[in-house]
């Protein structure tokens, strides 16, 4: 029964999304965006986000209670997981994670409905049509070719359970976050075609459009993040960063959507990067689709390819077409009429920003390239690898010139600006480089890349907090805080990849129990190996005890897990976590000879990528919060007569004011 | 702004082709084997011991005889392998010589294999860490190559031998010894 | 333990359909090669042997390298190359050696050559276009705007 309330409430919700599209476009049309069928788009919208909400608290039901008479719940579950599993199997499938996508698209939407008064009706009312033209695209999807409530004609005795692997509390919540990220960008998406739609690319449309850029990319880090970790920790290597399609996949909607947030914010400030931000926002959704279509499709080889399906394949790839396709080809049409927008100088804010994306996008192209290289040479019967010595140098080439201008970019000052102004601060932080730099080549045998990575990060780390030099800090903007601590994370991040590549010791032994290991600063010995039970697997796990420079001995119980539910053997690594490194412990097989297989690695400052990953995420949130106080601030004081609407942006124009 | 208008074309156009691309991948089958580069080159030097006491072991020199025959990569712990076992005696029974390396294997897994699923193998060689596996670009077991009387790599089968395949294989057979 | 075990399993996941859990593949009995989980003796080698099999692509695994795989062919793969580096050849001569048997697939690292000149050329489109591109804006309007 639960099951068919959620059924009927996605139709409903379907239905809903085809009257936004008809009343929006019907709003679009009016000249002032008032027509009798427009006053409908809003409250259908919010209706959606509701009746969404019903069939997804309809899956998560029945997950929870093993119904096993939904297909879904019986090809993805087990009545012996532990139970967060059970609900976080609602999602680790394809149709769960299609109707979480639609929900948390259908609940942006109602947001918008509900509270977004800003723009002009007509950019509003298309908006909405945009929204719910996408919205439909994903319920046909779901509806048609991914059922998550189908029912069985016979109840089988158990589900088939979860891949091991996502039986995992980190990657329980990893997919989610990217889908709200991507989810964010569609609703960016939507925004910048109702604006071209309407001609009304302006500041004011920067701003409501910047909260939602701004929350997707929040989510995209995090996710990212947390998938890197991930994969360190559960693929039982040590690697953080494979450039694997899969996770580039994520990496590019992240990349288009740093840069959309730089030029939307030039745009919201300083009504400069018109187009420029309207691609993007094409853009940036695009990735979003194309990384669900690499994911989802299996069209590339992966080992995160959890839920592959060509013929989904082609129903995404048909979505991808019709919308971004679509997108562009109005863009080519109407682009000319935006005009550019305010001018300015090489030096100047908006300089720095303009390069910045300028990076980005190469990067971004880069990555986009390596990518489906392979899969163009395939259809040539030639099959290449495109892996880290391609990925790393090449985007290096972009990178670095852009931790420069990063460092110097947020001292300038808007629209025109000079060097000399700022020479004393860009001396100091140049005088760190080079200093680190030459420190580091003297001291250190290490890869170029390395090096500059170290030097970067160490000028990075200064620069980003050189904005709040002579500014009275309470007074200082939240956004402010938001960029300084979000460039901070950068570097934070940067010189975790950067000391873990250069510096990481590497032990592999077979060792008998007692034995005595040695790697980095760290000695060991295996104490004992015993055998383990959890509730759907086996495991033996190796306890051994741990000193860190002849300190105090730490325990450490690396596992290798047989999970029978399917049948699968994982490794569990053991990780000792100092503030300067983590020491990862795996344990393998046991030799002929009795012997057993240790890993060991001594991986200096590698949890610097994390929190630098973090920190970038709660800049971010920070800039977030700043932003949408801003702007109840200035609806209340439009409210009552003042009419100042620069206000929260203009406070950036001089930083050193 | 006509250059902007130009570019967004040419952006267009590079994204349809991108579509056409992924379109074009999907209505293919994927195929993830890895195929090797050295087909049409000789056959690479080794000379390996015997996998299990019934048969001798496999020298490259082996197959220089004037004769085309089979080579054959086994293992008696790959299942697909325990498929193709019929597959490969009804070449045996149509006239095909089989030599076989068996990869990764210990003698007394070999006996019990053979045994159970029959042995059409004229020389069976071990190969413990699949040196020779590699020096044949061959992606895994099971895989069967044909090499002409020349010793020359003629034709690499991937995979399980399905009975649609024994006529191919016959047949390449065949094409090994007129061409060379 | 394996990724291709991983890999396969969950395709098995996705392909499956309510079929009982499936067999996995079996595992070979014979131990894996001798420097499959075993570093060589000079540190400096060893480093040479770890950057080139981080840069050589699993065989089964299809998107890891061998330096990171519980595969039985990587970990044979892993002992090739340190057995070759141990004996003198060089990093280059043992990624040629691989490519001749399996051709460009088993290298993560492109080399400039017909097939793949374009992950070459874009690149260097790219950083033209990016310099054009700011000349463009900003020289010319940087001087509007003065």
């Amino acid at each position: 029964m639960i099951a068919e309330i959620g059924l009927a409430a996605l139709w409903l919700a379907a239905a809903l999304a085809a009257l936004q599209l008809l009343a929006g476009f019907a709003g679009a049309r009016a000249a002032d965006g008032k027509a009798e069928l427009a006053a409908l788009a809003r409250p259908a919208a919010t209706l959606q986000a509701v009746l969404c909400a019903v069939a997804f608290l309809a899956l998560l039901y029945v997950f929870a209670i093993t119904d096993l008479s939904v297909r879904l719940v019986a090809v993805n579950s087990h009545s012996m997981k532990p139970f967060i599993f059970k609900l976080s199997g609602a999602w680790g499938n394809h149709e769960g994670s299609m109707l979480l996508w639609v929900t948390v698209m259908a609940m942006a939407g109602g947001l918008i409905a509900l509270i977004e008064r800003r723009l002009p009706e007509r950019t509003m009312m298309a908006t909405l049509c945009a929204q719910a033209f996408v919205g439909l695209g994903f319920y046909a999807f779901l509806l048609l070719s991914s059922n998550p409530f189908e029912r069985l004609a016979e109840v089988p005795a158990e589900g088939n359970g979860l891949n091991p692997l996502l039986q995992d509390i980190g990657l329980a919540f990893h997919p989610p976050t990217l889908y709200i990220g991507y989810v964010g960008l569609s609703v960016a998406f939507s925004f910048a075609v109702a604006a071209l739609l309407t001609r009304n690319v302006t500041p004011e449309f920067a701003r409501v459009m910047r909260p939602w850029v701004l929350g997707a990319w929040i989510f995209l880090t995090i996710g990212i993040t947390a998938g890197s970790y991930w994969a360190y920790y559960e693929l039982g290597w040590g690697g953080w960063w494979f450039w694997d399609p899969v996770e580039n996949a994520s990496l590019m909607p992240w990349l288009a959507a740093t840069a959309l947030l730089h030029s939307v914010s030039v745009l919201a400030a300083r009504d400069a990067l018109r187009t420029w931000t309207i691609m993007l926002g094409v853009i940036a959704f695009s990735m979003s689709m194309l990384g669900t279509f690499l994911v989802r499709s299996g069209i590339l080889t992966s080992v995160h390819a959890f839920a592959v399906d060509p013929e989904r394949g082609s129903f995404i790839l048909a979505l991808l077409a019709l919308y971004i396709g679509g997108a562009l080809v109005i863009f080519a049409l109407r682009a000319h009429t935006i005009s550019e927008g305010e001018r300015f100088n090489l030096v100047s804010r908006e300089g720095a920003l303009v390069v910045n994306n300028i990076g980005l996008s190469a990067i971004l192209g880069i990555v986009l390239l390596g990518t489906l290289y392979p899969l163009l040479t395939e259809a040539f019967d030639v099959r290449v690898s495109v892996g880290p010595p391609y990925f790393n140098p090449v985007s290096a080439i972009f990178f670095l010139p852009m931790m420069v201008v990063l460092m110097v970019g947020p001292l300038l000052r808007w629209r025109r600006d000079e060097f000399s102004r700022i020479i004393k601060p860009v001396a100091l932080v140049a005088a760190i480089v080079i200093t680190v730099l030459i420190r580091v080549a003297i001291v250190n045998d290490i890869s170029i890349l390395s090096m500059l990575g170290l030097a970067f990060a160490a000028g990075l780390a200064v620069a980003s907090f050189a904005p709040l030099f002579k500014r009275a800090l309470h007074r200082t903007p939240l956004a402010i805080w938001g960029m300084c601590i979000a460039h901070f994370g950068i570097a934070v991040a940067l010189f975790g990849m950067a000391a873990d590549t250069a510096f990481q010791q590497e032990r592999l032994v077979a060792t008998s129990v007692g034995d005595v290991v040695e790697v980095g600063p760290w000695t060991g010995r295996l104490d004992s190996v015993k055998a383990v039970a959890g509730p759907n697997w086996t495991a033996m796990q190796a306890n051994m005890l741990l000193s860190y420079n002849g300190g105090p001995e730490l325990e450490a119980h690396p596992q290798s897990r047989n999970f029978w539910t399917p049948q699968m053997e994982t490794s569990e690594v053991a990780l000792l976590t100092r503030w300067n490194g983590q020491l990862y412990v795996a344990v393998g097989n046991q030799a002929e000879d009795g012997r057993w297989q240790l890993r060991l690695w001594w991986k200096p400052f590698v949890t610097f990528i994390w929190y630098g990953g973090l920190l970038i995420a709660l800049g971010g949130g920070l800039a977030l919060v700043g932003r949408v106080v801003g702007d109840l601030r200035r609806r209340r004081q439009a409210a009552e007569g003042f009419d100042d609407e620069d206000l929260d942006d203009a406070s950036e124009t001089v930083p050193t004011a | 702004m006509r250059q902007l208008r130009i570019t967004l074309w040419i952006i267009v156009v590079l994204a349809a082709g991108l579509f056409g691309l992924f379109a074009y991948q999907l209505t293919q089958p994927k195929d993830d084997s890895v195929r090797s580069a050295m087909i049409g080159e000789p056959l690479p030097q080794f000379d390996l011991e015997p996998a299990f006491e019934g048969r001798p072991g496999l020298a490259s020199t082996d197959f220089a005889n004037g004769e085309p025959q089979l080579l054959n990569l086994f293992g008696s712990w790959c299942i697909p392998c325990r498929v193709e076992a019929p597959q490969l005696e009804a070449l045996e029974r149509a006239g095909a010589t089989i030599h076989a390396i068996a990869l990764r294997d210990q003698p007394q897994d070999v006996a019990r294999f053979l045994e159970i699923y029959g042995n059409p193998f004229t020389r069976i060689g071990r190969d413990d860490i699949s040196e020779i596996q590699f020096a044949l670009g061959a992606s895994g077991v099971p895989e069967t190559f044909v090499i002409d009387g020349s010793g020359r790599i003629a034709y690499q089968h991937i995979g399980v031998i399905t009975e649609r395949d024994v006529p191919i294989l016959l047949q390449e057979l065949q094409r090994a010894g007129s061409g060379s | 333990m394996n990724r291709l075990g991983r890999y396969l399993s969950s395709m098995v996941l996705a392909i499956a359909v309510l079929a009982m859990p499936v067999t996995l593949i079996a595992q070979s009995t014979m131990p894996p090669a001798p420097y499959a989980y075993t570093q060589l003796d000079d540190p400096q080698q060893e480093a040479v042997a770890r950057e080139l099999m981080e840069t050589l692509r699993c065989l089964q695994c299809q998107s890891q390298s061998i330096a990171d795989s519980d595969a039985p062919v990587a970990g044979d793969m892993r002992h090739q190359v340190r057995v070759r580096i141990a004996a003198g050849e060089h990093p280059d001569e043992v990624r040629a050696y691989l490519i001749s048997r399996y051709g460009d697939y088993i290298s993560y690292d492109p080399q400039i050559s017909t097939t793949t000149w374009p992950l070459f050329a874009v690149p260097v489109v790219l950083l033209l276009l990016a310099g054009l591109v700011m000349w463009r804006r900003l020289g010319r309007k940087g001087e509007a705007a003065t």
